[in-house]
């Protein structure tokens, strides 16, 4: 179950991808050393404690065991409710609030513990909640009042009432019960420790998230994106934040048991995070995130359900912080080797271009009498040494736009065809330059040998239909035509005697 | 037992300083040199608006922390130092990475860089429970009272104390040896890094410098008070001290009285109510700030106050709408 959910998601993201069946396989690879990987870390865990780790999972898997079946409902209802909020803390660049808030509420949990020594989810809730809402109140008088700037006063709130509530556990802890009660399980979670009042508070809080945020989603979200604009439509944006923070206290609360004090605003954060990475509309981040919450939240329980003892909370947080690499590196429009990718194959395409480009500058230079060029007189043109004019006559031939023999290189049809179309692009763009922006000729060379690379069909035919007319550029050299690719191969097999000839007759 | 013991003024106030000075005492001494050397650095990192930079390296130096124990096997000082160092650069790293490569910001960075940091160092330490000398109410409350328990180090004819103590010390001078010579450097950066490149100071060897700095004092903080609380220790005196004046060497003085006030007001807390030394002292700094926040002469709340209904003159504090009112003039 490990191995298959980043392996879904992986295939997920190759398939989005544009181009690429090569990208799908590499991240299928990467899906099963991952899962390798995890199978291995697996054993060792297994190995340390008593249980066989085998039969654990199998317990797990076959959800035989009523302590299983409320840790997966815990950890699905927590993805969904920390994935809907987190969310909006993420875009708002209120992550760090999360984490404070997620500390804040330690007295609480004491609190509610202490109220009738034992453990209570009501009664927890009810404290922690208190905590949490207590906390962020007393960053948003500390940032009022004092000139402390925020994440101070995040920082000093998270660290004193988190202080506090340890001051409490250790005061509690050395009652007859305080030790048995499991309130360390709050520390670093244990979702094995869910009962069915949890599941109750759990869903209860789930329900109350989805539906607030699904009544109220359009006045949300206007006032998450562009708060100015709510005001001006006379909406309480300051109640709608108080909501908010309302709201996110109840997901950071209800979630304690599972994941822990420390590590909740981990759950807040990183799914959210991970989801703004894959897509650009609010509501798919939204529904990206619960389910890469729910994932997260599952395979942390699976894991630290294979050995005694282990915490869930850092078991989940690794999850989830393992999707949100594999999203950094391979998300189809944002990840990093995709956009290295685009990014590679657009310099390879653009010298290219500049060497098809240098090719029929050489000819031209001749009056089109030779039919190849030499390599020396290449380098010479590009002023690059030869060897890496070489390299790159490699690269032509391999894409089938040129032919080498010896030291002499030939253009193939459709290379003629594409030599020409820059040669073009490149010209057009100095005339335009000089004709509707008054550009002394000789300043246009640089820019056009920019934008050639990128003017499209539609700004070429834009182009043709503004200028009176195309025959000559600035310099006064013939901008050649494009030729049609039966003529191409004429031109580029052998009628290359005279020049291409424009489109000055069609303009 | 109940859940706090009763109050006896003898046990509380007289007794830390004379029969337990061994081990009370010594707490104090040692939760002061911790929150003077974080408040010291603490300062810099308030005003840089980096706060959360020190909450993000105190909770992902815990990783480095428990792989050095495991590989070295001992608590030597040298590779905890190492290991953490090594962390605090990676989750430095990590929130360049994300920030820089992604299109989110750098709070859900730094949020993303510790949370999964620290993930890695809780499940060493829970996996490999039985080969590391480190267990996860550590990470939560540090080991205060097991400093005085240690075999104290001697020089001669002379007991110098346990080793974290010394440490600790050691800590704090390299600290005030380090803020004596790079003040000037710092003071320009933190305020005016253009003023400070234009003045050809390495504004980003500073930096760095700052983040090796507070790593190493994080490290050694983190056997006392453990991963979480160091951050009340970095910020809580830097932030007292800001409410009570505006320039910078009675605010690092300030720092010193608000870490010692908190050592040893923490230190009767947690006799008085019998619970972890560690949260009571950040317990007490957190109310001595209150203190500083209510009552600060030019910046409490009270003062404030009190100003605004008698009308004294200050124009910071007068708004437009009062000088207006009859009653004011």
């Amino acid at each position: 179950m490990i191995a298959a959910s980043p392996g879904h998601l992986t295939l997920a993201l190759g398939r989005r991808a544009g181009n690429g069946y090569r990208f799908a396989g590499l991240s299928l690879g990467l899906a099963l050393l991952l899962a390798s990987a995890f199978t291995a870390q697996a054993a060792k865990i297994g190995d340390l404690t008593q249980t066989r780790w085998t039969e654990q999972a199998w317990r797990f898997v076959t959800l035989s065991d009523p302590v299983v079946r409320y840790a997966c409902l815990g950890t699905v209802l927590l993805g969904i409710s920390c994935g809907l909020l987190g969310s909006f803390l993420v875009v708002r660049r209120m992550a760090l609030l999360g984490d404070a808030l997620s500390h804040a509420v330690l007295p609480g949990v004491a609190l509610g513990f202490l109220w009738n020594l034992e453990k209570d989810p009501l009664a927890i809730f009810i404290g922690a909640l208190l905590a949490g809402l207590a906390g962020s109140a007393t960053v948003s008088i500390l940032t009022r009042t004092t000139r402390l700037k925020e994440d101070t006063a995040l920082g000093m709130v998270l660290a004193s009432f988190f202080g506090m509530g340890l001051c409490l556990i250790s005061m509690f802890q050395r009652l007859p019960t305080g030790n048995k009660s499991g309130i360390e399980t709050f520390l670093f979670g244990q979702a094995a420790a869910l009962g069915p009042g949890d599941i109750q508070v759990m869903g209860a809080v789930t329900l109350v998230v989805v539906g607030l945020l699904g009544l109220g989603y359009k006045e949300f979200l206007l006032v998450s994106f562009d708060p100015g604009f709510a005001r001006v439509l006379a909406l309480p944006t300051v109640w709608f934040e108080r909501l908010l923070v309302m709201l996110l206290a109840f997901s950071v609360v209800a979630a304690l048991q599972a994941v822990g004090v420390v590590l909740v605003s981990a759950m807040l954060i990183i799914p959210a995070a991970t989801a703004s990475l894959l897509t650009d509309r609010f509501h798919r981040v939204l529904v990206w995130s619960s389910c890469l919450g729910m994932i997260s939240g599952l395979s942390g329980a699976f894991l630290s359900f294979l050995g005694t003892r282990l915490p869930t909370g850092p078991f989940m947080v690794l999850s989830a912080s393992l999707l949100f690499a594999l999203a950094l590196l391979f998300s189809p429009r944002q990840g990093m080797v995709p956009r290295w990718y685009r990014q590679r194959s657009q310099r390879v395409r653009i010298e290219r271009e500049n060497t098809l480009k240098a090719i029929y500058q050489v000819l031209e230079s001749s009056g089109f009498a030779a039919e190849t060029v030499t390599v020396a007189a290449l380098a010479a043109r590009r002023r690059l040494p030869p060897t890496t004019v070489e390299a790159e006559i490699r690269s032509l031939v391999v894409a089938e736009f040129a032919t080498a023999s010896g030291d002499q290189v030939a253009l193939t049809p459709s290379g003629w065809q594409r030599a020409c179309a820059i040669v073009r692009n490149h010209r057009l763009w100095e005339l335009y330059l000089t004709h509707a922006a008054q550009i002394a000729p000789d300043h246009v060379h640089d820019d056009a040998e920019k934008i050639e690379h990128v003017l499209g069909e539609a700004m070429i035919r834009e182009l043709e239909r503004r200028l009176p007319r195309i025959d000559t550029d600035p310099h006064g050299r013939p901008i050649p035509s494009l030729p049609a690719s039966m003529a191409g191969a004429r031109l580029g097999a052998g009628g290359a005697g005279h020049p291409p000839v424009g489109y000055g007759g069609r303009s | 037992m109940t859940l706090i013991p009763e109050f006896q003024a003898h046990r509380v106030f007289v007794e830390p300083w004379t029969t337990e000075l061994g081990s009370h005492g010594l707490m104090a001494l040692v939760t002061f040199l911790v929150g003077a050397s974080c408040g010291l650095i603490g300062n810099f990192l308030i005003l840089r608006r980096m706060a959360l930079v020190g909450d993000a390296i105190s909770h992902s130096v815990l990783p480095g922390i428990a792989l050095a124990f495991l590989i070295t096997g001992s608590r030597g000082i040298g590779a905890m130092v190492l290991g953490a160092v090594v962390a605090a650069w990676l989750t430095h790293g990590l929130i360049e990475l994300i920030s820089r490569h992604s299109r989110l910001k750098q709070d859900a960075a730094i949020g993303i860089a510790f949370s999964t940091l620290f993930a890695i160092g809780v499940v060493l330490i829970a996996v490999f429970a039985d080969k590391v000398d480190l267990d996860q109410d550590c990470v939560l409350n540090g080991e205060l009272p097991m400093i005085p328990l240690e075999p104290p180090v001697r020089l001669g004819g002379w007991v110098l104390g346990p080793p974290p103590l010394l440490r600790l010390v050691v800590v704090l001078i390299v600290s005030l040896g380090l803020l004596v010579m790079f003040y000037k450097e710092l003071l320009i950066t933190s305020f005016d890094p253009g003023l400070a490149s234009c003045l050809g100071i390495r504004v980003g060897v500073i930096h760095h410098g700052l983040m090796l700095w507070l790593s190493m004092v994080v490290v050694a903080s983190f056997e006392a008070v453990g991963a979480i609380l160091v951050i009340a220790l970095l910020i809580l005196p830097g932030a007292t001290a800001s409410m009570l004046t505006d320039r910078m060497i009675p605010r690092l003085a300030w720092t010193t009285v608000h870490a010692a006030l908190s050592a040893i007001s923490g230190m009767h807390l947690s006799v008085a109510l019998d619970c972890s030394p560690a949260g009571a002292t950040v317990v007490a700094g957190a109310g001595w700030f209150c203190v500083a926040w209510l009552f600060s002469p030019t910046e409490g709340l009270i003062p404030r106050r009190l100003r605004l209904h008698t009308g004294s003159v200050d124009s910071r504090l007068r708004s437009p709408e009062l000088s207006d009112s009859s009653e004011i003039a």
